[in-house]
C-alpha cells in the first residue's frame, strides 16, 4: 500500500505545487497576495469540466485532453482582466486595501461562477476513464494520476526554464528581487506586472482543470486549494521555486499518508508540522 | 471636570438606545441584537488593525471560540449554563487560544502575518468541523436559553427573551465594551499601539518591545471579538463551523473598513451598516456574495477611510469652510 | 563621556572604519565631517548599535557597549536621530514625544486611563517641545509640518529618552537653507540646556563652525584631524580632501 499512498502524495504535490506556484509567483514578483486564487483555480474547473462534458464523445480522444488547457486559458483571461481592473487600483496602496479587494474579487467571482454555471456539479471523468489503469509494483494504479504528474513536471519544467533563462524570465525575477532597482533600469513594470499575474493565474487555472477528471466541480472547490496554497507559500519560503516544491511535496505527503491512517488528522497534522517550520525558520524552508 | 460633549452624546444614545425594544418589532430587534454583537466584534478588532497596523482575516477564529465555549458547556456541562459563568469562560478561552495562535502570528511581518492568522482559523474550523461527536459537526450546537444569576427562562421563547432581560444584559455589555475601549485606545498603552503602526523600526528605538506589544494588542482583540460570538450565540440560537472560516473573518475585516478603521466609532458604524446590508442582499437575491463583493471593492476604491471617516472629513471639510467665512 | 578605543568595521575590502580613537567629553558638541564614504554613518551605526564592530570598544559612561543591544543603548542614554526623518505620521507631535517619555518611564503598560491624566509626562513632553519652539505645533499631525520642524521633530523624541549623548545625523539635510540656521538654534539651545552630549554629522561647514566646540574630521574610515573649528578648518590636508581646495 506504501507505493500507493506514495504515488498520491505525488499527484496531491503536483497539484499543489501548481496552484501554490502561481500564487508564490504572482506574490513574488507583485507583492501581492491574491486571495481570490482559489476563484481562479474553480474557473479552470469549471470551464475544463463543462467542455469535456459537450465534446465527449463527439471528437477525437487527444483533443477531449487538449480541452483541460481551456482551463488554463480561462483563468488566465479572468486573471488579465482582474488585473487591468482591480489590482492597478492597487499599487499605491497598503497591503490591507490589496487583500480587501482580492477578498471583494472572491466574493464576486464565487457568485459569477454560479451565476455562469449554477450551483450543480459537473462530473468530467472521461479523460480519467480513457487512460486506465496500469500496474506499479504490484498495484493497479489509475494512469490518469500519473499523466497529471507529468503535466506539473513539464509546467514546472517550463518555468524553471522561462525564470532563468528567458529574457522576460530574468526581467521578472528582477522585479520580485527589488522593484525599485528594476524601475531604475527601466524594466515596465506594468506590463511584466500583467504578465505575471495572468502567468499565475493560468496554472491555477490549469490545476483546477487537471483535477475535475477525478472529481466534480462544484462551487467552493478553489477554497481547500487556496489554503494549502498557503500553508505551501508559508512553509517553503516567499518567492522560490524550490520552497514551491518542498512545500508541495511535503504537504502532498502529508495530506496522503494522513488521510490514510487517520483521516481527521491530516489537517491538524499539517498545521502542527508547519507550525514547527514557522517556529524553527520563521521565512520558510527557502524563504528571502 | 470638563464634561466633553462626545461625552453627552454618548450617554444620549445610550438613553435612546434602552427604548429600542419598545420602538422594533422583534424580528428587527433581533437584527439589531446582530448589530450590537459585531459592534462588540469591530471594536476589538479594530484595535489590532486600526491602532495597531495588523490584518487578520483570521478572526472569526476567536468568534468561534466564544460561541462555541457557549455551545458545549450547554451540551456538556448544562449545570453551568449561565451567563455569569458563560461569558467569563468565553473571555478565558478567547484568551487562551489568541495568546497561542497570537505567539504564533506577530512573530511575522505584513504578509505572512495576515496568512498565518488565516491559516489558524481554518485549522480550528477543520477541528470543529471534523471533531464532530464533540462539536457537531457540520450540524453545530444548539445554544438554549441561559440563566441569568439564578433566572431561569424556562417556558419563554426566545424571541421574548431576545427583547426582554438579554436586550439589556446585551446592551450593558457593549457600553462597558465601548467604555474600555476608549479608555485602552487613549492610554500610554494605547499611543504605544499607534506609534508601532506607524513607525515600528522606531518604535523599536524608544524603547517599545514591538512583538511583544504587538501579542498584548492581539490578545485584547481577540478576547473582544470572543466576547462578541457568545453573545451572538444567543441570538442564533445555533453555532457552527463557519465561524471560525476564513471567509467569515472576511466579513469581520469589511464591516471594520464599512465604518472606517480610523476612529474608534467606525467599526460600530459598520457593522450595523453591513448588518443590514448582508440581510438585504440575502434577502434580494440569491447572488448576495457578488453584492457584499462589489460593494467592498466599490468602498475600497472610493471610501478608503470607511463611512465614519467620510463622514468625519466631511464635518472637518465644513469645519474649515465656516472658520475662514464665506467660501469663495 | 564617550569613549571608542581602535575601533575597526570592514566590509569586504571597504574599511569603512578603520582604527578610530576618539572621546567625547561631557557636553560637548562635536561635529563629523568628510567626504562621502568617509565612514561618518557607519560611526554613528556602531556608536548606536546598529550594527557592531569587527574590533576595538566602545565605553560609555564607563559601561563597555561595544556589543550591546540597542535597546541597551537606549536605555543607558544613547539616542540618535535620522537622516531619513522617523516619526509617528498618525499621531500629533505632542504624543510623538509624550509616547516617547512614557516608554522611557515604563509607562506603556497603562491601558486604561487616557494618556492627557498623566499631567506631569504630558507636562514634560509640553516643555520639550518649547525647548524646541515647537509646542505652538502640539496638536498637529506631522502631515502638516514643514521639512524643518519635521527634523526638529524627530530630534525631540530622541531627547525625550534623556539621552546623555545624541548622535545626528545630518540633522539639517533636506531642511530649506534659510531655515538651516533656524532650526539648528532650537535644537542646540535645549541641548545646551541639559547639558546634553552631542555628536552631529553635518556637510555645511557654516553650521559646524556656528555650533560645534569640537570637529574630528573622517577621511577613508581613519580620522584626519581633529580640533576646534577654526583650527581644522585651515589644515591644508583637509582642505585638499575634504573642500577640495589646493593651494
Amino acid at each position: 500500500m506504501w507505493v500507493i499512498y506514495t504515488l498520491n502524495g505525488l499527484y496531491f504535490a503536483a497539484l499543489l505545487f501548481l496552484t501554490s506556484l502561481g500564487l508564490n509567483i504572482i506574490l513574488g514578483v507583485m507583492g501581492i497576495l491574491n486571495l481570490a486564487h482559489g476563484s481562479l483555480y474553480a474557473i479552470g474547473a469549471f470551464i475544463a469540466a463543462w467542455t469535456i462534458i459537450q465534446i465527449v464523445g463527439k471528437v477525437p480522444v487527444f483533443i477531449l485532453f487538449v480541452s483541460l488547457l481551456s482551463g488554463l486559458v480561462l483563468a488566465g483571461i479572468v486573471g488579465f482582466l482582474m488585473e487591468k481592473s482591480l489590482i492597478r487600483a492597487m499599487y499605491k496602496r497598503t497591503l490591507e486595501y490589496q487583500l480587501l479587494l482580492t477578498f471583494g474579487a472572491l466574493l464576486l467571482l464565487e457568485d459569477v461562477i454560479k451565476m455562469i454555471w449554477g450551483g450543480q456539479a459537473y462530473y468530467a471523468s472521461a479523460p480519467f476513464e480513457l487512460l486506465g489503469k496500469v500496474d506499479i509494483l504490484g498495484h493497479v494504479y489509475p494512469i490518469y494520476f500519473l499523466f497529471v504528474m507529468f503535466i506539473t513536471f513539464l509546467a514546472g519544467l517550463f518555468i524553471w526554464f522561462f525564470m532563468g533563462r528567458t529574457k522576460l524570465g530574468i526581467m521578472l525575477r528582477a522585479i520580485s528581487l527589488d522593484r525599485e532597482m528594476a524601475t531604475g533600469l527601466g524594466l515596465d513594470i506594468g506590463r511584466l506586472s500583467t504578465f505575471a499575474f495572468v502567468l499565475g493565474s493560468g496554472l491555477a487555472g490549469l490545476a483546477g482543470a487537471l483535477v475535475v477528471p477525478t472529481t466534480p466541480a462544484l462551487l467552493g472547490i478553489g477554497m481547500e486549494p487556496l489554503i494549502l496554497a498557503f500553508i505551501v507559500v508559508v512553509v517553503g519560503g516567499l518567492g522560490s521555486l524550490k520552497g514551491a516544491l518542498v512545500g508541495a511535496l511535503l504537504v502532498g505527503f502529508t495530506r496522503s499518508f494522513g488521510i490514510a491512517i487517520i483521516p481527521e488528522i491530516e489537517l491538524p497534522l499539517l498545521f502542527m508540522i508547519a507550525g514547527i517550520i514557522l517556529v524553527v525558520k520563521p521565512q520558510g524552508l527557502f524563504g528571502r | 471636570m470638563v464634561k466633553n460633549p462626545r461625552w453627552v452624546a454618548y450617554v444620549l444614545i445610550f438613553i435612546l438606545l434602552l427604548f429600542i425594544p419598545r420602538l422594533l418589532s422583534i424580528h428587527d430587534l433581533m437584527l439589531f441584537e446582530y448589530g450590537l454583537t459585531f459592534a462588540i466584534v469591530g471594536l476589538g478588532f479594530n484595535l489590532l488593525l486600526g491602532y495597531t497596523g495588523l490584518l487578520s482575516f483570521g478572526h472569526g477564529a476567536y468568534f468561534a471560540v466564544g460561541a462555541y465555549t457557549v455551545g458545549m458547556i450547554a451540551k456538556y456541562f448544562p449545570g453551568a449554563y449561565s451567563l455569569e459563568i458563560l461569558i467569563p469562560a468565553a473571555l478565558l478561552f478567547s484568551l487562551i487560544i489568541s495568546i497561542i495562535f497570537g505567539f504564533l502570528c506577530v512573530r511575522h511581518t505584513k504578509i505572512f502575518f495576515s496568512i498565518l492568522a488565516l491559516s489558524l482559523s481554518m485549522l480550528l474550523y477543520a477541528l470543529l468541523f471534523k471533531l464532530y461527536h464533540l462539536t457537531g459537526g457540520s450540524d453545530g450546537l444548539r445554544v438554549p436559553l441561559p440563566t441569568l444569576l439564578g433566572i431561569s427562562f424556562k417556558g419563554i421563547r426566545r424571541p421574548e427573551f431576545l427583547s426582554g432581560t438579554y436586550y439589556y444584559f446585551l446592551l450593558v455589555l457593549f457600553a462597558i465594551s465601548c467604555v474600555i475601549m476608549r479608555g485602552i485606545v487613549s492610554s500610554p498603552f494605547g499611543k504605544a499601539l499607534q506609534a508601532i503602526r506607524d513607525n515600528e523600526v522606531r518604535a523599536e528605538l524608544i524603547g517599545i518591545r514591538v512583538r511583544r506589544y504587538r501579542l498584548y494588542a492581539f490578545i485584547i482583540s481577540g478576547m473582544f471579538v470572543g466576547l462578541g460570538g457568545a453573545l451572538w450565540s444567543f441570538v442564533n440560537g445555533h453555532v457552527t463551523a463557519d465561524l471560525s472560516h476564513w471567509v467569515f473573518s472576511g466579513e469581520i475585516v469589511y464591516m471594520t473598513l464599512l465604518g472606517g478603521f480610523g476612529i474608534l466609532e467606525g467599526p460600530i458604524i459598520g457593522a450595523i451598516l453591513f448588518t443590514y446590508l448582508k440581510l438585504y442582499a440575502m434577502g434580494n437575491t440569491q447572488y448576495w456574495m457578488f453584492v457584499i463583493g462589489a460593494t467592498l471593492i466599490v468602498l475600497v476604491l472610493l471610501l478608503p477611510n470607511g463611512v465614519a471617516g467620510a463622514i468625519a472629513s466631511l464635518l472637518a471639510k465644513l469645519k474649515r469652510k465656516t472658520v475662514k467665512g464665506t467660501p469663495c | 563621556m564617550l569613549t571608542i578605543d581602535n575601533l575597526k568595521k570592514h566590509f569586504g575590502f571597504v574599511r569603512a572604519v578603520d582604527n578610530v580613537n576618539m572621546d567625547i567629553r561631557e557636553g560637548e558638541i562635536v561635529s563629523i565631517i568628510g567626504t562621502n564614504g568617509a565612514g561618518k554613518t557607519t560611526l554613528v551605526n556602531l556608536i548606536s548599535g546598529y550594527i557592531k564592530p569587527d574590533s576595538g570598544r566602545i565605553l560609555f559612561l564607563d559601561n563597555d557597549i561595544t556589543y550591546a543591544s540597542p535597546y541597551i543603548r537606549i536605555k543607558l542614554g544613547v539616542g540618535r536621530s535620522f537622516q531619513l526623518i522617523q516619526l509617528f505620521g498618525n499621531i500629533t507631535v505632542l504624543d510623538n514625544v509624550r509616547t516617547a517619555l512614557f516608554s522611557k518611564y515604563g509607562m506603556i503598560r497603562r491601558g486604561l486611563l487616557p494618556a492627557d491624566r498623566y499631567s506631569s509626562v504630558t507636562d514634560e513632553a509640553i516643555k520639550i517641545l518649547d525647548n524646541f519652539n515647537m509646542s505652538d505645533k502640539k496638536d498637529l499631525t506631522p502631515t502638516g509640518l514643514s521639512e524643518g520642524d519635521l527634523k526638529i521633530l524627530d530630534i525631540a523624541i530622541a531627547f525625550a529618552l534623556k539621552s546623555k549623548l545624541l548622535l545626528l545625523d545630518e540633522p539639517t539635510s533636506g531642511v530649506a537653507t534659510n531655515d538651516k540656521f533656524k532650526v539648528m538654534d532650537s535644537i542646540v539651545s535645549a541641548i545646551k540646556k541639559e547639558g546634553i552630549s552631542t555628536l552631529i554629522i553635518e556637510h555645511d561647514m557654516d553650521i559646524v563652525s556656528g555650533y560645534s566646540d569640537r570637529v574630528i574630521v573622517m577621511h577613508e574610515g581613519k580620522i584626519m584631524a581633529e580640533g576646534k573649528p577654526n583650527e581644522v578648518m585651515e589644515n591644508k590636508e583637509v582642505k585638499a580632501t575634504v573642500f577640495g581646495i589646493v593651494s
